[in-house]
């Protein structure tokens, strides 16, 4: 496998400028003559369609939406960092890619990182002229707040909504082109595989989901924008239908996965409240600011929070971290609370939460002003637990929320395959181990609106032009392929369905390579799970007909992905033998608890490349250069 | 908790469909709607019967995803609130249920509760947006925007594109969605060089897409989910008056 980050020479600040110079272009006139085809539409394949549309070039987008409005873009809460320094304390694009590659804890490329501070503050911009309505000073100027741990107010938001409304931003965009003839956009069709015609990708293979139809499309280049993977483990606070089938079956066919072992717990979710849980649902950090997280001190204690007298309260993020408290990174804050509730802490019917108490707050600045800031937060809550934060604390746990790993690729986006380029979620490219707050945002639209538009071009400018004609074996062969997968599915007609293997799985995987992973559990992992695939496959129970709209059939196809790309992220958290971000291996640690790393034998990113479903995949490594960042340990106490 | 549900069944968009009877038994007051039709689907998988096919992704509100009448109410009973966010403890022991698809000309069964809701989508493909191609923006305060129309852009542009306002409406007009984008960019600067077309744009594709006539009834606001103000049809209304007044001469030259 070629690894090869193409990263320009020169200083880090001067690349971006340089590349774009020495790029190749494809003549205006030119443009249309290249179909592009890009899968998904949220933030990063809406406004990466849109602007390559308008670019003038043929552009043919996919999502399994009904409309691309419905991307899991739109769930994002709480804001979008940029470098404008409106607020002059002190930001600047230097300072977004330094906390950037920190917050990474030094896993990510220095370059991409780069380029991605620079593009925030054409985003913003972007975002405004096209009417979203991004929250405002009585002024009339841009409002910004702190989020994650930042030391400066760069975060753009419109109220907890900013995912929705930026992402309405990009799909009116779309749909625009969609409109002047640009983008033709097909909804409810599924990319079931990539066509790779001689070691370079052509095209895609699609079921529609209406009529259950198998069909081809080729073009001169492929873009996945297919987000992440969290739904391996079942329970996350992903949509339900987020999967990683896209990514995965690229990887099948040669794209190296990078890093699939990081992926970002969530502290502040609302805990399971039985069996039938589907999915979870996040509360925004901000609470932290004003909540105090706490357990009974008794492990067992039954009663009800407001009889817990203050003494027999132990809040102990603020006894670990006196300095940080509750205000502690994330993944620190979530493997506490999960400490607390496997030493039989925990709160609730099913002592599966820890408090997250506004009763002080309250009582220093007054019920209208806690309204003011969590008021629509707090009616969420109530309306899923049937409880009021105002009365009673709320309940939270942490759960899988982001995956930083994803399909390698190099600094113009290109996975190792030609012509197949993956951005936004999908990608492993800009956040290493750990993800900041408001970052996914800014990188899905700085790789759709900026950077593949242009990165695109100097790929197509160096290929020969040579059009693929639809009944070309590789087309054919890939088509038969997928419809074998359908029909074997339809085949097994077991006796379990196929969310109980999901679930079976996402627990398995929690468990194993959730928020903490040892050794012992990642091997015991290694030999379940493909036990779980093969009673899957001999067991599982697909109703209706292929040929027709069939929701069981699509998770079916999903699951069953999921069922082996589990088993590269435990391989992935097994040879990972330090810890480093999110990935916490509890072999690794430090006195006082917090991840270990091992720059010596570690910085790197680990590409992984596919041998086969139950044969051991083949490890390769990107080193990683810091010459513009000194690595350093994170320190919270 | 013990329920009696009536499912409107259909195949496919050429099926006459008809409602069937289930029995969901051990309901949890904490679980949600879907998630009580999750647990009817599993039983009906494990007994080799096609679950009932309905929409949903985010479960939290906001993809517009999910819809369905609950006892001939847009996502049931409480107000301000998606199907996915409505939970059992609304209902109670005993209750029998009736849950059908949104029933709209424009809005075609595709199976069971799965409507086709692409109409939409063509209205703002028509004009519901304002053309800034990538690159060529000013800085984004270049342009104040007094908190209070931002604040009310906002607002506006809340709309998830769920549908219920078609369901709810005796004409099944989509007015109020349409309505809400164009409030939405009418209240933004930035939205002031294309207004007049826009409007005009819009609400031609509306008419053409099938939906019915807007005749004031307000059905549509009190099955909003988000809130969305009847105010902004009469909003539309207004621009959509000057539009057509500033259109006439252009149109009288070209046809003269
Ligand atoms: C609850 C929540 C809150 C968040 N809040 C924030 C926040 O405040 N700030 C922040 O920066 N980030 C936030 N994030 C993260 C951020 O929302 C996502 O990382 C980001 O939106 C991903 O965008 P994307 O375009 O890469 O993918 P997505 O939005 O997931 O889009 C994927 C697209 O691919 C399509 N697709 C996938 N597979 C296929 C296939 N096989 N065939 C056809 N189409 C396919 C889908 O239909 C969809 O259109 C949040 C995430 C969650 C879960
Ligand atoms: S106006 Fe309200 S009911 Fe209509 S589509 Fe928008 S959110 Fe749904
Ligand atoms: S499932 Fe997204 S709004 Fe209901």
């Amino acid at each position: 496998m070629q690894l090869n980050s193409n990263v320009p020479s020169g200083p880090i600040a001067e690349k971006w400028d340089k590349h774009r110079f020495d790029m190749k272009l494809v003549n205006p006139a030119n443009k249309r003559k290249y179909d592009v085809i890009i899968v998904g539409t949220g933030l990063a394949g809406a406004s990466a369609a849109a602007t390559m549309g308008e670019l003038g070039y043929n552009v043919k987008a996919f999502t399994y939406h009904d409309s691309a409005r419905r991307a899991h873009s739109i769930a994002a809460q709480g804001g979008i960092n940029a470098a404008k320094n409106y607020q002059n304390d002190g930001d600047s694009v230097f300072r977004l890619f330094y906390d950037t590659v920190k917050g990474g804890d030094f896993r990510s490329r220095e370059a991409n990182v780069y380029r991605l501070a620079q593009i925030s503050l054409n985003i913003i911009d972007q975002a405004v002229a096209q009417g979203v309505p991004f929250a405002r000073e009585y002024g009339g100027l841009l409002a910004n707040r702190s989020f994650g741990g930042a030391q400066v107010s760069r975060t753009f938001y419109a109220r907890g909504q900013t995912g929705q409304q930026l992402l309405l931003g990009a799909y009116q965009a779309l749909e625009r082109q969609v409109g002047a003839g640009t983008v033709e956009l097909s909804t409810r069709h599924e990319m079931m595989d990539v066509i790779v015609v001689d070691g370079v990708a052509r095209g895609i293979v699609t079921r529609d989901l209406v009529s259950g139809g198998i069909e081809s499309f080729t073009a001169d280049a492929v873009v996945l924008a297919t987000g992440g993977y969290s739904n391996v483990f079942f329970l996350s606070t992903n949509a339900k239908h987020c999967n990683v089938t896209a990514t995965w079956r690229a990887h099948r066919r040669g794209a190296g996965f990078a890093n699939p072992c990081y992926t970002q717990i969530h502290p502040t979710c609302i805990p399971p409240s039985g069996e039938y849980q589907s999915k979870l649902t996040l509360m925004s950090e901000s609470l932290r600011n004003d909540g105090r997280i706490w357990v009974p001190k008794d492990a067992g204690d039954t009663r009800r929070a407001r009889d817990i007298p203050e003494g027999e309260r132990d809040y102990y993020l603020e006894r670990f971290y006196p300095s940080f408290g509750n205000l502690s990174p994330r993944d620190i804050a979530s493997r506490r609370a999960k400490e607390m509730v496997d030493s039989g802490h925990g709160v609730g019917e099913l002592k599966n939460g820890v408090y997250l108490d506004f009763k002080d707050a309250i009582a220093r600045l007054g019920r209208d002003a806690i309204s003011e800031r969590y008021g629509n937060l707090f009616e969420m809550y109530q309306k899923i637990t049937g409880e009021s934060p105002y009365e009673t604390p709320m309940r939270i746990y942490p759960a899988p929320h982001y995956t930083m790993g994803g399909l390698w690729v190099d600094y113009d986006l290109m996975t190792n395959v030609p012509g197949l380029f993956a951005i936004g979620e999908a990608n492993f490219s800009d956040h290493g181990a750990n993800r900041l707050g408001a970052s996914a945002l800014m990188q899905g639209l700085a790789d759709g609106y900026f950077v593949i538009p242009l990165t695109i071009g100097n790929y197509l400018a160096r290929v020969p032009k040579k059009p693929i004609p639809t009944d070309h074996a590789a087309v054919k062969d890939t088509e038969r392929e997928v419809k074998e997968k359908l029909d074997s599915l339809m085949a097994v007609n077991g006796s379990r369905t196929v969310d109980s293997f999901h679930i079976e799985l996402g627990r398995l995987m929690w468990n194993a390579c959730g928020m903490e992973r040892s050794r012992e559990g990642l091997e015991d992992a290694l030999r379940r799970i493909p036990e779980l695939r093969e009673e899957f496959w001999r067991d599982v129970r697909v109703p209706g007909s292929a040929a027709d709209l069939n929701q069981s059939l699509e998770k079916a196809g999903r699951v069953a992905d999921f069922m082996e790309f589990a088993e590269v992220m435990c391989h992935d958290a097994l040879t990972r033998d330090e810890s480093c971000g999110a990935h916490y291996r509890v072999e690794h640690t430090t006195e006082d608890g917090e991840a270990r790393r091992d720059d010596e034998n570690f910085a790197h990113a680990a590409v992984w490349e596919f041998r086969g479903v139950g044969e051991a995949p083949v490890r390769h490594e990107e080193a990683l250069v810091f010459e513009n960042v000194q690595l350093s340990t994170r320190s919270y106490k | 908790m013990k329920l009696t549900l009536h499912v409107w069944r259909q195949s496919g968009p050429n099926d006459p469909g008809r409602h069937e009877r289930y029995e969901a038994d051990d309901v949890s007051e904490h679980m949600s709607f879907l998630e009580m039709l999750d647990v009817v689907n599993e039983r009906l998988v494990g007994q080799g019967e096609e679950p009932i096919a309905f929409e949903h992704d985010c479960r939290e509100g906001i993809c517009g995803s999910c819809g369905m009448m609950i006892n001939g109410v847009p996502h049931g009973p409480k107000t301000l609130t998606t199907a996915c966010q409505l939970h059992m403890r609304s209902f109670r022991d005993g209750d029998e249920i009736w849950i059908d698809p949104w029933r709209a000309t424009a809005f075609p069964v595709l199976k069971d509760l799965v409507v086709d809701r692409s109409g939409f989508d063509r209205i703002i493909a028509s004009g519901g947006y304002i053309s800034v191609r990538t690159g060529s923006a000013p800085d984004g305060n270049a342009i104040p925007v007094p908190k209070d129309n931002a604040d009310a852009a906002f607002d506006a542009a809340t709309c998830i594109g769920c549908g219920a306002c078609v369901a709810a409406c005796p004409n099944a007009s989509a007015m109020l969605f349409t309505s809400a984008k164009v409030a939405h960019l009418a209240q933004v600067p930035q939205g002031q060089a294309e207004r007049w077309d826009r409007v005009l744009a819009m609400v031609d594709r509306h008419d053409a897409e099938g939906f019915g006539n807007c005749t004031n009834h307000g059905a549509c606001q009190t099955a909003c989910p988000k809130g969305i103000s009847i105010d902004y049809i009469a909003q539309l209304n207004r621009d959509l008056i000057r539009a057509t007044l500033r259109a006439r001469p252009v149109e009288a030259g070209r046809d003269a």
